[in-house]
């Protein structure tokens, strides 16, 4: 045992923090030392003391190197390809989407109807009522983006033929995909089904991708995405539902190669524009990025840090870094929030999308201080951002030393929901998301906030305490 | 009667502040009964076996605040009386107070600090514990009924940070010179203590303040660290410490009787100290062989006595002989011996510091023929089988759980033991009512003034039915404890009781009187 720092403490300043008798506090202050008295409330609920596991694991060590190596990671765009033939366990008659496993019969409406969408554009069906046969026929295979090292936003859906982006965590050598981003409206990942939306899916294969992959291969280093988030950061983004600086970072840093790499002008101008067109253009790198982070920070024994937090529209499901292959499900939430002319809260569908995986890596919902435009989808003001940030840091292990908030005198964002925090003080992660129409085919229809489900880390947290800690 | 319900949602309050507003507001003269607590399921059950419950309170979460008042009065007033007992007390909490509801969020505000004190109830004690080691803090749990699992995982944990974790129990401790919890105003020295008993620690603490000398770090531990289950791991690791702090010249080391086997642990730990150790471990035997730099004490009296000989290089022997001290007070209470009635033989010992309720039982074993009988005895053979009445000698300690239950800590609170005294003293076998009077930070503003008015009543009550009982006591205290001793002192002799200058003498002189 080490009892330097309590030597160190010898020497040192009694400087007291006291929880309940307010008069030991009074009498610390008479003595002339410093304290401060905490307005403590009670839990709702007491709860059994994780500390260590039945093996005599720190459980706040373990904590520790999982928030460590999410922290030691890197995140670069180093190419693209299709999903086919780039994405680990991928098949010809599998399609992924996102959040924990479902079967067809479960899957809600912009799930349902992002999968007969994807069938029509790969051409395994000539319309949407053949593409439903074919997706209850169980022809298919469905698989959740997070069993594949993929995340995907809203519902998801990556089919094989899609061309995705690559990124790498070069330091633990792993790499994590995500597609190319549509825009906002009648798009695929919001259930929407059409014409315009293959038309849109097919320009982007056939121009966007081998555009964009040209100039990617053609930069060394790739693009380095971890770098371009803790820029956007500060420049008003959460990187998940507001991007707009992402976006732009990303054209600034890719701008040039595009150029030197074109083989028409034109395409090069349409690609330009469609980014510049879509600010959400950032989020599946952001996404991809978090997800490369966050995989290093799995298996990691007697760890409580959240290492998947994902939705499909009908459950939510979490998986902790200790127990990686386990999915702990509650039922998906209710956004609150805005939405577009002609639609309200009859319309929308419950949560839905992997883009919670930038809540699970420290920004998104956790970095809301630092994009405080986000509250006016739910009539806030920066005041309510500032507070949900400080209010994530009661949930989360540490602070994230490379994303900064500037309005918080630029302190990390809060970083690795801890489910022993949670269920224990009962604040629940914050989520910033977008909102999908309940049926297939329609599309986007607002944006808001919500908490994630507690059910689902009250099942890891007595899962945990089961498996790993009880006697 | 009437009974009226109020419920205050969401308005958390600490159950000690509850417990004495309640005390205070049966005080009103309008009300009758009073209760004041957070809206548990246990507390529901309270107020129905109190005769208080009304459907009202049903609907109180745990979270909200219940005031019952029993009442003749305007149900609107008696209520706003309690609840303005309340506001008052807290009006004086918001001085010292910021918005932190946690620690985390306390340490973001203030990262210097390095110390939390921790008071909650037991049963969210050990998360709150856990929350402050994590955030780097040493921690004082003073909270009672922490499973013994979580005191060993939390000291193994703290241990594993560096840190002290005190407690859970723990009374005291003094660090940097600032007392935690119960702690007296003793000067800064040379001696280091480590204690897994409270009042012992500040009985020990006082008795060599009073000589002038003072402490480096005191250390508590809290009262289950030398068991066999945690087997002393903050006891060592405090240890450890003191060795190894430059200010540190003597080790002085404080237990209530301690596990076998951690005691054979701690002499080899000590086996080869340079520093000079004394240890008082109540109730224990000494090895057989002992590092020349270890004295072996039995009381908490000679613990201090000893100490000070061998800080001040003097023979131990002369420094420790009570005779002097003792002889005059044995003089003046040698007349008095005679007035007692030929049933009154027994000594009734009411304590509120439980080391000196075993301290005394420790100089009875030698003292007294016949059993002392105790809810917190030295062998287990002399349990005091009903709490409620004593009928020989009895030493009991109002401080333990059995007595404490839904009341303030008799060191906070004298209720109790003005409640135990009047009972005592109305048994006419009853020759000596001894009790202890513990001063300092955290301790009841004035006890001396309290204790002194409860025994003038009792003893004009008693000089009715003539039959004398002596009131004897020791105050564990120094002159710069803000009740002051010398002020404490003269106060309880003003109303007649005899003052001994350390637990120990009073325990002697109470056996001096009922001896034949």
């Amino acid at each position: 045992m080490n009892i330097e720092p309590i030597n160190a403490y010898f020497n040192g300043e009694t400087r007291t923090i006291n929880l309940g008798l307010h008069g030991f506090a009074a009498d610390i202050e008479k003595q002339g030392a410093e304290v401060l008295q905490v307005n403590w409330q009670p839990p709702a609920e007491i709860l059994p003391n994780l500390i260590f596991t039945r093996d005599g694991v720190s459980i706040d060590d373990a904590n520790d190197t999982a928030c460590q190596r999410i922290m030691d990671s890197g995140a670069r765009l180093i190419g693209m390809g299709l999903a086919r033939e780039v994405i680990p366990g991928m098949r010809e008659d599998m399609i992924l989407h996102a959040g924990p496993p479902i079967t067809w019969e479960r899957m809600c409406g912009p799930t349902r109807g992002a999968i007969m969408g994807a069938l029509v554009y790969e051409g395994f069906a000539r319309n949407e009522q053949e593409a439903e046969k074919i997706a209850a026929s169980g022809d298919f295979t469905f698989e959740p983006c997070h069993h594949h090292q993929a995340v995907g936003p809203m519902a998801g859906i990556i089919s094989p033929s899609m061309p995705v982006f690559i990124i790498e965590n070069e330091k633990f050598g792993v790499l994590a995909y995500a597609t190319q981003n549509e825009g906002l409206g009648k798009v695929l990942r919001y259930g929407g089904m059409g014409a315009e939306v293959y038309q849109r899916l097919h320009w982007m294969d056939d121009v966007l991708y081998p555009t964009l992959a040209r100039a990617i291969d053609s930069l060394p280093g790739g693009i380095d995405i971890k770098s371009l988030i803790a820029q956007a950061l500060s420049m008003g983004d959460e990187c998940h539902n507001r991007n707009r600086a992402g976006t732009s970072l990303f054209l600034r840093a890719i701008a040039p190669a595009l150029i030197r790499t074109q083989k028409n002008a034109e395409d090069t101008a349409r690609a330009f524009e469609f980014i510049i067109n879509n600010d959400h253009f950032f989020l599946n790198l952001s996404m991809a990025a978090g997800k490369a982070c966050l995989l290093p920070a799995e298996k990691i024994k007697g760890s409580t840090i959240v290492t998947v937090m994902a939705r499909n529209g009908t459950d939510f499901g979490i998986r902790i870094s200790s127990q990686p292959q386990t999915w702990f499900t509650a039922p998906a939430g209710r956004v609150d929030g805005l939405y577009l002319p002609g639609y309200g809260e009859v319309d929308a569908n419950p949560d839905i999308g992997d883009s919670t995986v930038t809540e699970t890596a420290g920004y998104g919902g956790f970095a809301m201080a630092a994009a405080p435009a986000i509250t006016q989808f739910v009539g806030g003001n920066p005041q309510m951002a500032l507070d949900i940030t400080e209010e994530m840091y009661e949930i989360t292990h540490t602070e994230h030393n490379a994303f900064k908030i500037p309005a918080m005198n630029f302190r990390g964002t809060p970083l690795g929901i801890d489910i022993r925090r949670v269920v224990e003080t009962g604040i629940l992660p914050q989520i910033n998301t977008g909102i999908a129409h309940k049926e297939p085919g329609i599309g986007m229809v607002g944006a808001g906030i919500l908490r994630a489900p507690q059910a689902c880390f009250e099942a890891a947290f007595n899962h945990f305490q089961e498996k790993f800690c009880s006697e | 009667m009437p009974i009226f319900t109020r419920i205050l949602k969401n308005q958390y309050h600490d159950s000690v502040a509850l417990m004495l507003a309640t005390r205070e507001s049966k005080h009103l003269v309008e009300i009758t009964d009073a209760a004041l607590m957070m809206g548990t399921e246990v507390n529901k059950t309270l107020l129905k076996q109190g005769g208080l419950y009304s459907p009202e309170a049903e609907s109180a979460l745990a979270n909200d605040l219940i005031i019952v008042i029993k009442s003749e009065g305007d149900a609107a007033r008696v209520l706003d009386q309690a609840q303005a007992l309340l506001s008052a007390e807290r009006t004086q909490d918001e001085r010292a107070s910021t918005k932190a509801s946690t620690f985390r969020s306390a340490l973001r505000a203030r990262p210097q600090f390095n110390t939390a004190v921790i008071s909650i109830a037991g049963a969210y004690a050990p998360r709150e514990a856990r929350e402050a080691l994590a955030g780097g803090l040493n921690v004082l749990l003073f909270s009672d009924n922490v499973s013994l699992q979580d005191e060993i995982n939390l000291k193994k944990f703290a241990l594993s940070r560096g840190l002290l974790l005190m407690g859970p129990g723990a009374g005291t401790a003094i660090i940097n010179g600032v007392g935690l919890g119960f702690a007296n105003a003793v000067p800064h020295g040379e001696i280091g203590i480590v204690s897994a008993a409270g009042t012992g620690l500040q009985e020990v603490s006082t008795l060599l303040a009073r000589q002038g000398l003072g402490i480096s770090q005191a250390v508590g531990t809290g009262g289950r660290d030398l068991s066999k289950a945690v087997g002393g791991l903050m006891f060592m690791a405090a240890i450890d410490a003191l060795q190894a702090d430059p200010t540190t010249c003597m080790i002085v080391l404080i237990s209530k009787p301690p596990d076998a086997e951690s005691v054979d642990h701690l002499f080899k730990k000590l086996s080869n100290s340079q520093k000079p150790v004394v240890l008082c471990l109540l109730g224990a035997d000494p090895p057989a062989q002992m590092n020349p730099n270890l004295y072996f004490t039995r009381t908490l009296e000679e613990c201090a006595c000893t100490a000070q000989a061998v800080f001040t290089s003097s023979n131990i022997d002369e420094m420790c002989n009570n005779e002097s001290g003792d002889k005059p007070v044995r003089e003046k209470l040698a007349n008095i011996k005679g007035n007692f009635k030929v049933d009154q033989r027994y000594i009734r010992a009411l304590y509120s510091g439980g080391t000196l309720c075993y301290e005394a039982q420790v100089i009875w074993q030698d003292e007294l023929a016949d059993p002392v009988l105790s809810n917190a005895p030295l062998f287990a053979d002399l349990l005091i089988p009903d709490i409620s009445t004593c009928s020989g000698h009895s030493a009991l300690d109002l401080g333990e759980e059995e007595f404490t239950v839904g009341r303030p800590h008799p060191m906070i609170d004298n209720e109790l033991r003005i409640e135990r005294m009047t009972q005592e003293a109305a048994d006419p076998r009853t020759a000596v009512i001894l009790f202890d009077v513990v001063l300092g930070y955290g301790a009841h503003p004035h006890p001396a003034e309290e204790l002194a008015q409860a025994i003038t009543r009792i003893m004009e009550n008693e000089s009715q039915k003539e039959h004398s009982i002596v009131f004897l006591c020791s105050i564990t205290g120094t002159q710069a404890d803000p009740q002051g001793y010398e002020q404490s002192k003269a106060v309880l002799q003003n109303a007649g009781v005899i003052v001994c200058s350390s637990n120990a003498q009073a325990a002697r002189m109470a056996a001096f009187l009922v001896k034949a």
